[in-house]
């Protein structure tokens, strides 16, 4: 496997942040998320739950809902504007202010046509979705108190909106509300002049209404005759969201304490027609608060306060015992935060809002594989960088010298030119051509002496920096009309290649020398997760979101033999059941046929001269050749080389003097920085 | 059970009310429940035991309220038979002979005329494997049927009864075993099963324990090994079956059971804690605690007025709508095991051994009731695990029953041992006993022996102790005491300390006139005289530690007979301080009858138990028996019977004064009981299907013999011309009415038996006995 120093780094105190909201669209199976500092992220569940897209938020802009009209997405929150994304170009579209005060909640009809919204004053708006913006429509009839939450009725013509105490149904098309229902206020807490908040309704086909609300209560309503079938006590605290499934047999509720409860639509008896809502299963995958749930055909998705994105399949609706029925948690982001300058030894960590360079430390002791090495040197941070502006960063990059560091935001590109021989200095680079405004993924070329950025329309601009200057060189523009955005940029070593990927799943080769496309890769139905070009072979290796590998090679514009074998053999079941994408790809100058790859639970080396492992072999095999032979260690070794003893990791990089950079983030450490969660009588404690 | 010409060990007083689910009647005034080889019939008012339903000649496996006649009750057993029983006349109406060892029995309305049982799959091999078997029971109105039509309906069931039970009206079956449930629809006659991974990630422990079906939702509830409940829903499809979880217990779940209607689910387990939870409404709960002993199983009446636990500790809790606990049934209480041996009170002849926790009972066997607990430690017990606390170890009662001596120790790991000898008085005004004398650290070592001097004549009782410590001590009663006027009781004091070359003494015994003691001291047994403490003889016979003594009675006082653990039985003559004969045998046991010359001896042979009875002068044994039981015996007692059995039968005549009680390994209480004895229970049960339509009153004794002598008058007079059809009219007149077939059926056969009349004046007659009969049916 070779022998490496390893660089084990745990300062980068990368702290995702809270779930807030979620909204899942069937048809393109999308779920989007949007956390607590305002990011909004897109992750393509047909594709793996590959994190396809993420738009960086604002200070200022909390989002409180989302909601999916077709292809488009909208946000509201307590701003009191509407926001409709770019999803193109990874930015806000447009925003409408919809002068109701901060708004809690958004809802379009199924039709598409409308958009309603629940305002703090009391109002319902209802807007109309246009081609290319929406337009005030008129108010539902004003209430007292704010509207907290908002459902259609599948058919259009009710909505059931959530208040304070109480819950109205509005007639779609009067504006006139027709029902009041009455919630009772908390029977457990003490205080009985607290008022109940309706966080969540559900209006259903059959024109029953479930409703979760701040007394801890499910409740189960006729919509027709507006009276209360059943009330469900399920915590002494909230219940906060409600999903129904796409096929109305099945409602999720999700609780303060961490915990999503199933209700099923089920008869009471075997052979009769009469159904009933029954509370059944109770999942437990949360340790705060569950405030976003969405409920797909055959999964439980949840995410809250805990900041982690869970997917629990239904075991009644997938098959038991394969990747399907596996439980995912969605921890990291699938991109890459950290950067690596590997010719100077510095780091480059990106938080929403700052940067920080470090720079590693040094040892020049020796020891035997597993030994700790003593640190000559300690790890220094050099630059804590705060972003100008509003917008969070959603790209950083550090060129291999270390003489460049650039970011950009959604509105602005930045970049500086960096000396750090014995006295540190930080020079910004005033002008920057205007082509790089809009910019979603930076790249710095191996001789640090060009600036590779995606922009708008999937293109990509080149840039030469030089001694203060940035210089617009050209734009790389797609052969196809996609315009899905480029989120991976990858030059080559030596400098003459760059490949792009995008989230359609193209990627292409450009020759930056000749400032021309050299070939693209052909399409297969995965997206890319990790791109890199070899830098003697010529050949490029890229990884998709369903775990399959690919190396094409550049000169013959072909896959390579190996590429083939290994298509041909298939991947190892264990590597398919991996459920976190390998988001780097990395050589290994000193060994030609290596190949690092990362993810965040393992790095693997892959030995192109080595046998692939057969289905049978055993995949995690590196324990146990530890305890062989040497010759048998050779008969028994395979291609992949899975080192797992690293855990959570955020990024394993090969530097200049070879020795390996494994930055890791341990979920202890992002626990210790949650807020308590509530109280809980425990069993025995 | 073993069969030994007309001797059989029978299950009889004492045995567990709580091995299988009781049962509470329709009208919820009687609680059945199987109880050794009968059915109790408590009343659940009065917890006194009304009948007992006696017939099976195995331990009975369950008890079953007939669906189509709440008035009758099934009972399975051991014995192969399934039996049909009138309760509330104790009546056997029908037995009908499966052939095979029942485990336990279920039945539903739907099925008209079937009960399902439970069987091993094969009879011959002992394996762990039982089967369900639908039984067709024949409508026939003979008293023995063979009911041979059996169908299986599922394989691989658990032999515990509560694992299986019948849904909504009879429509499916669910039977759970390990981490399985099955459940099967009778009506497409397909089975669904769904299993459990055995553990779930955080540890827990997923077997099913029992389970219990909505009498009106297709709901099943099971209980599980870590606590955990779950409600399963929608099971009538492979995969989209669903369940919800309810958890409270901490460990097992033993018991399940829902309502009649189906609002409430009951649970129970070791913590002793009813829980109550509402359908639909689970967060709601209510618990009943403090229910004294772990919870082996919950049922509800018929009507839902009355729920009823049974106990680990052998007893019956009946609980008024799960808020008040109206009625205790205590039966006999089986500890982990027996310190103080079995003894018997000779004041209230009753049974004497460990019960709770630092208690005494007291039960009357001839009652088959507990008396009363006698707290000896008078500490307050903790439940906690591993904790070690106060046991009484020893106990022994003088002749007269004035004097109860006991023995209470603690041993913990690191401290030294603690020892308490006490000595309660019977105080007559109260009728109980009164402590009289503490005496902390008697010894110090652990006690090994305690006996009183038998002579109840005698004006000074002495008790005494031998301890490993080497010595043995004798205890006397000291004389009244008169302090300032006021009278103190006398107390006990220490009398002599005894010892043989720093043997370590096993066991002691008084003679029966209390002029010697013998003191078995390792290998050597010493006799004593008690008045002057001097030592009179040695006696030995080595190899061999001594493990039992005891003195011959009556005719045979001469003899001092003694066992080793060298597998050898000693007889010395004490006159002439030799050994008379000795016999090689592995003796575990030995017992003097009180009343007569007989000795028992329980022998170990090949894990089974044989018993020997004889005369210590005699050479043959009276009585023996091979494999009474299986395992050792260690406890046994000789009880006086109230009335004299006259059996002629030689082997049998050593139980005509006395009866042999003795406790199994499996704590199981088992007697011996001769054909004449078990004659005479039955004829008593008998009697009552006579006379059971008049009411025994002193107004009846008075009139109903005068009338007796005016019917028998009168029936003489009318039977004389109707001669042939007299056994179907004393068929009809005679049978309770409820036992009886359709009145269709009998009357072509009545009709028949008319035929054969040739007078007027007798068809005449049998037409007014027929209206008669028509109206009493």
């Amino acid at each position: 496997m070779g022998e490496f120093k390893v660089h084990r780094i745990r300062f980068f105190n990368h702290m995702p942040s809270a779930i807030r909201v979620m909204a899942f669209n069937s048809h393109t199976e999308r779920l989007v998320v949007a956390r607590a500092d305002g990011a909004v992220e897109i992750f393509n569940f047909a594709d793996n739950y590959y994190q396809e897209k993420v738009i960086p938020g604002r200070d200022g802009k909390a989002v409180e809902a989302l909601c999916w009209v077709g292809r488009r997405l909208f946000s509201a929150g307590l701003d009191g504007e509407i926001t409709e994304y770019d999803l193109e170009n990874l930015r806000p579209r447009n925003s409408m202010e919809a002068y109701g005060g901060p708004i809690w909640t958004i809802s379009s009809n199924s039709q598409g046509t409308l958009l309603a919204a629940g305002c703090e004053d009391g109002t319902v708006k209802m807007f109309e979705v246009l081609e290319d913006r929406i337009q005030f429509q008129r108010n539902l009839s004003r209430q007292k108190g704010r509207i907290i939450s908002l459902s259609w009725h599948p058919t259009g013509s009710q909505i059931a909106a959530g208040m304070l105490d109480m819950i109205k149904i509005f007639d779609a098309e009067t504006g006139h509300a027709t029902h009041r229902l009455l919630v009772e206020r908390g029977l457990q807490r003490t205080s009985n002049s607290q008022e109940v908040v309706v966080w969540s309704v559900a209006f259903l086909s059959d024109h029953t209404i479930i409703s979760g609300d701040s007394a801890g209560k499910v409740q189960i309503w006729d919509g027709i005759t507006g009276t209360l079938v059943r009330t469900h006590l399920l915590t002494k605290w909230d219940v906060l969201v409600l999903a129904v499934s796409p096929d109305e047999s099945s409602v999720i509720a999700g609780t303060s304490e961490g915990t999503v409860v199933q209700f099923q639509f089920i008869s009471s008896t075997v052979d009769q027609q009469d159904k009933q809502w029954v509370r059944t299963r109770t999942f437990k995958s949360h340790s705060h608060d569950v405030r976003a749930l969405v409920h797909t055909d055959t999964a439980v998705v949840s995410g809250g306060v805990d900041t982690q994105l869970v997917v629990r399949p239904l075991l009644d609706k997938v098959e038991k015992n394969t990747q399907e029925s596996a439980m995912r948690k969605i921890i990291f982001p699938h991109r890459n935060l950290v950067s690596c300058a590997k010719k100077a030894g510095l780091l480059l960590f990106q938080f929403s809002d700052h940067l920080e360079l470090w720079r590693l430390g040094e040892s020049d002791g020796n020891g035997k594989p597993g030994d700790r090495l003593p640190v000559k040197r300690n790890p220094e941070k050099l630059i804590q960088l705060k972003r100008k502006g509003e917008d969070n960063i959603c790209c950083s990059a550090l060129s291999p010298c270390g003489g460049w560091l650039a970011y950009a935001t959604v509105s602005s590109v930045r970049l500086y030119r960096l000396q750090l021989d014995n006295n540190i200095s930080i020079n910004k680079v005033s002008k920057l051509p205007k082509e790089l405004n809009s910019v979603h993924q930076l790249s710095f070329s191996s001789d640090s002496s060009k600036l590779f950025a995606s922009s708008i329309l999937s293109s990509v601009i080149v840039a030469s920096v030089k001694e203060l200057e940035c210089k617009y060189l050209h734009t790389f523009k797609p052969p196809s009309d996609s315009r899905q955005p480029v989120h991976l940029l990858s030059p080559s070593e030596d400098g003459n290649w760059l490949a792009t990927a995008n989230t359609g799943g193209e990627i292409h080769v450009f020759d930056v020398h000749k400032l021309k496309l050299h070939c693209s890769v052909p399409v297969c139905g995965s997206c890319p997760t990790a791109v890199s070009i070899h830098p003697f072979s010529c050949s490029l290796v890229s990884v998709h979101a369903d775990q399959q590998i690919f190396e094409f090679s550049l000169k013959q514009k072909e896959f390579t033999a190996w590429s083939r074998k290994l298509q041909k053999q298939g991947m190892h079941p264990l590597w398919l059941q991996r459920d976190a994408p390998i988001t780097r790809v990395t050589f290994n100058p000193n060994n030609p046929t290596h190949i690092l790859l990362h993810d965040t639970s393992m790095f693997c080396i892959v030995d192109q001269i080595l046998p692939l492992p057969e289905e049978k072999t055993r995949f995690y095999n590196q324990s146990v050749l530890q305890s062989l032979s040497l010759g048998e260690r050779l008969r028994n070794s395979h291609a992949f080389k899975v080192y797992r003893n690293f855990q959570n990791l955020l990024c394993v990089d090969l530097m200049e003097d070879h020795s390996l950079v494994v930055v890791e983030r341990p979920l202890l450490d992002i626990v210790s920085q949650l807020p308590a969660p509530v109280q809980q009588k425990k069993f025995a404690t | 059970m073993v069969e030994y010409g007309d001797i059989r060990v029978v299950y009889r007083g004492g045995s567990k009310i709580n091995f299988r689910k009781p049962v509470i009647s329709n009208d919820s005034r009687f609680l059945l429940c199987a109880s050794g080889e009968s059915v109790k019939v408590f009343s659940s008012v009065t917890e006194e035991c009304v009948h007992e339903l006696r017939g099976h000649t195995g331990q009975v496996t369950g008890v079953l309220l007939r669906p189509s006649n709440h008035l009758q009750v099934y009972s399975c057993s051991t014995d192969g038979t399934v039996r049909l029983w009138d309760f509330t006349d104790g009546i056997l109406v029908r037995t009908y002979v499966v052939g095979y060892p029942v485990y336990s029995i279920y039945a539903s309305l739907n099925h008209k005329e079937v009960v399902f049982i439970v069987t091993p799959v094969c009879v011959f091999v002992f394996a762990e494997l039982f089967q369900l078997v639908a039984v067709n029971l024949p409508q026939t109105p003979d008293q023995l049927v063979e009911a041979r039509d059996l169908s299986a309906v599922l394989s691989d069931v658990s032999s515990n009864p509560s694992t299986i039970a019948f849904g909504r009206g009879g429509e499916y079956l669910a039977s759970v075993n390990n981490l399985k449930m099955e459940i099967y629809f009778f009506k497409k006659n397909k089975s669904y099963s769904f299993s459990l991974r055995e553990y779930t990630k955080n540890g827990g422990k997923n077997t099913f324990t029992c389970i219990a079906c909505h009498p009106k939702d297709d709901c099943v509830a099971t209980g599980h090994d870590d606590g955990k409940i779950r409600l399963w829903r929608n099971f009538k499809q492979k995969k989209e079956y669903t369940y919800s979880t309810l958890h409270w217990h901490h460990s097992a779940v033993s018991s399940l059971c829902f309502t009649p209607e189906g609002t409430n689910l009951l649970s129970g387990g070791v913590e002793s804690v009813l829980v109550q939870w509402r359908y639909n409404q689970e967060n709601q709960k209510d618990f009943l605690p403090r229910l004294g002993a772990a919870i082996t199983h919950v049922t509800v009446s018929p009507d839902g007025a009355l729920f009823s636990t049974s106990h680990s500790d052998n007893k019956i809790t009946i609980i008024q709508s799960c808020v008040k606990v109206s009625a205790v049934i205590q039966g006999l209480v089986k500890g982990e095991n027996v310190t103080t041996g079995l003894l018997v009170d000779p004041r209230s002849k009753a049974l004497v051994l460990n019960g709770r926790p630092g208690h005494l009972q007291f039960y009357s066997l001839q009652r088959d009731k507990l008396l009363f607990h006698l707290d000896i430690v008078q500490q307050e017990y903790i439940h906690e695990a591993g904790l070690e606390q106060f046991e009484v170890v020893r106990a022994a009662f003088d002749a007269s029953g004035l004097w109860l001596a006991t023995v209470e120790e603690r041993k913990q790991k690191s401290a030294e041992l603690e020892l308490n000898l006490k000595l309660w008085s019977f105080d007559e005004q109260t009728q109980s006993f009164v402590l009289n004398t503490t005496v902390s650290a008697p010894h110090e070592a652990r006690i090994t022996a305690m006996c009183f001097s038998q002579a109840a004549d005698s004006q000074t009782t002495t008790l005494v102790s031998a301890s490993r410590d080497g010595h043995f001590k004798a205890w006397q009663l000291g004389l009244p005491a008169h302090t300032d006027g006021t009278q103190e009781w006398p107390s006990w004091s220490c009398d002599f300390v005894g010892a043989y070359h720093g043997l370590v003494p096993r066991c002691c015994c008084f003679s029966a006139d209390g002029s010697l003691l013998a003191v078995g001291f390792q290998e050597v047994v010493t006799v004593w005289n008690p008045t002057s403490w001097e030592l009179l003889t040695t006696l030995s016979q080595p190899p061999g530690d001594v493990r039992n003594l005891c003195f011959g009675q009556l005719s045979c006082s001469k003899y001092l007979l003694g066992s080793n653990n060298k597998k050898m039985v000693c007889c010395w003559n004490l006159l002439t301080c030799s050994l008379e004969w000795s016999t090689s045998m592995d003796v575990s046991l030995l017992l003097v009858d009180s009343r007569s010359e007989n000795m028992a001896a329980f022998c170990c042979q090949d894990g089974s138990t044989d018993l020997f009875v004889f005369k210590p002068s005699e050479p043959r044994p009276l009585f023996s028996q091979k494999a009474v039981c299986s395992g050792r015996v260690i406890h046994a007692v000789f009880t006086p019977r109230e009335v004299m059995l006259e059996s002629s039968e030689e082997s049998s005549q050593w139980l005509n004064r006395s009866q042999l009680y003795f406790l199994t390994e499996f704590m199981d209480l088992l007697t011996f009981s001769t054909k004449a004895e078990e004659e005479k229970l039955m004829a008593s049960s008998k009697q009552l299907v006579i006379d059971d339509t008049v009411a025994m009153t002193p107004f009846y004794l008075l009139l109903g013999k005068h009338r007796h002598e005016h019917l028998g008058n009168e029936e003489s007079a009318e039977r004389t011309p109707l001669p042939q059809s007299s056994v179907a009219i004393k068929e009809l007149l005679q049978t309770p009415a409820h036992v009886l077939p359709a009145t269709s059926f009998l009357c072509s056969m009545f009709a028949k038996s008319l035929l054969i009349s040739v007078t007027e004046t007798s068809f005449m007659n049998s037409l007014s006995v027929l209206s008669a009969v028509a109206v009493k049916l």
